[in-house]
């Protein structure tokens, strides 16, 4: 069985009054999706892409692995003076990460709109 | 859960990650027909493969040539869902992640999955069996149904 690959799809959208860059996922976030999830962050150059939209909509599994990656991907971008805003997941992700802490660093909002608003507060 | 002979239905997986979706399909399968609410069978969808990724990862180090056993056993008060692997079981408890060192690279990032687990079912526990292998027990009870 061959797990269902992870795509990332990177835009850039204004909103609030400014760039913020989209990484849209799609597919499973797990061990396997390190290339497509970290290597499409290390690609953004820091000093541009201040702001970050990370859009879940189109997920259909992550595992435990695959939310360390995000993890490490919010770790690099709080070294870079990022802001992350994430929307897209599931109310049972929702709850996932609220129980591992991650909304500690970023806020989960129901969708885009909601989350761009939310780089201006 | 005592009758584990007349409902029950027995898995085996490679260990090959991606294999632990064939398991959570099946409980989830299970659980609807028990008519757990979807909350619950998103949670149990999460822990059986937290479960099944433990034992291929750390049970039987990816070696495709030990299987993972997965056993549902149902009855009218609960779920159970037994993942069997040829490890020695975890060397440690449920470790609560601490997303502060986690932030600041003084933790792991993984390392998350038996938290999850017990935070999702009613009742996990993990079992030694040398030389045998081991396996964890998930629980999910009837009684927490919703409409």
């Amino acid at each position: 069985m061959e797990e269902t690959g992870t795509r990332v799809k990177m835009e850039e959208v204004n909103c609030s009054g400014g760039t913020v860059t989209v990484l849209r996922f799609s597919g499973d976030i797990t061990s396997a999706s390190e290339t497509a999830i970290l290597g499409t962050y290390h690609g953004l150059s820091p000093d541009t892409a201040k702001r970050i939209l990370l859009d879940f909509s189109k997920v259909e599994y992550i595992n435990s692995s695959g939310i360390a990656l995000i993890i490490q991907l919010m770790y690099a971008a709080g070294r870079n003076n990022q802001a992350i805003q994430t929307f897209g997941l599931t109310p049972h992700f929702q709850k996932v990460f609220t129980m591992v802490g991650i909304t500690k660093y970023t806020r989960l909002h129901p969708d885009e709109a909601t989350a761009c608003a939310a780089f201006a507060a | 859960m005592t009758d584990t002979t007349t409902n029950s239905i027995e898995l085996r997986l490679p260990s090959r990650l991606g294999y632990e979706k064939v398991a959570m399909g099946t409980a989830a399968s299970v659980a609807k027909l028990m008519g757990f609410a979807a909350e619950r069978v998103e949670d149990l969808k999460t822990a059986v493969a937290e479960a099944c990724i433990n034992a291929m990862e750390h049970g039987n180090k990816l070696d495709e040539s030990l299987t993972v056993g997965v056993i549902l056993s149902m009855d009218s008060t609960a779920l159970e869902v037994k993942v069997l692997d040829a490890g020695a079981g975890p060397q440690s408890g449920v470790h609560r992640p601490d997303i502060d060192k986690k932030m600041h690279g003084e933790e792991a990032s993984r390392g998350m999955g038996m938290f999850l687990i017990q935070s999702l079912v009613d009742k996990a526990e993990w079992v030694s069996s040398p030389p045998s292998g081991s396996y964890v027990r998930l629980v999910i009870l009837v009684d927490k149904v919703k409409d």
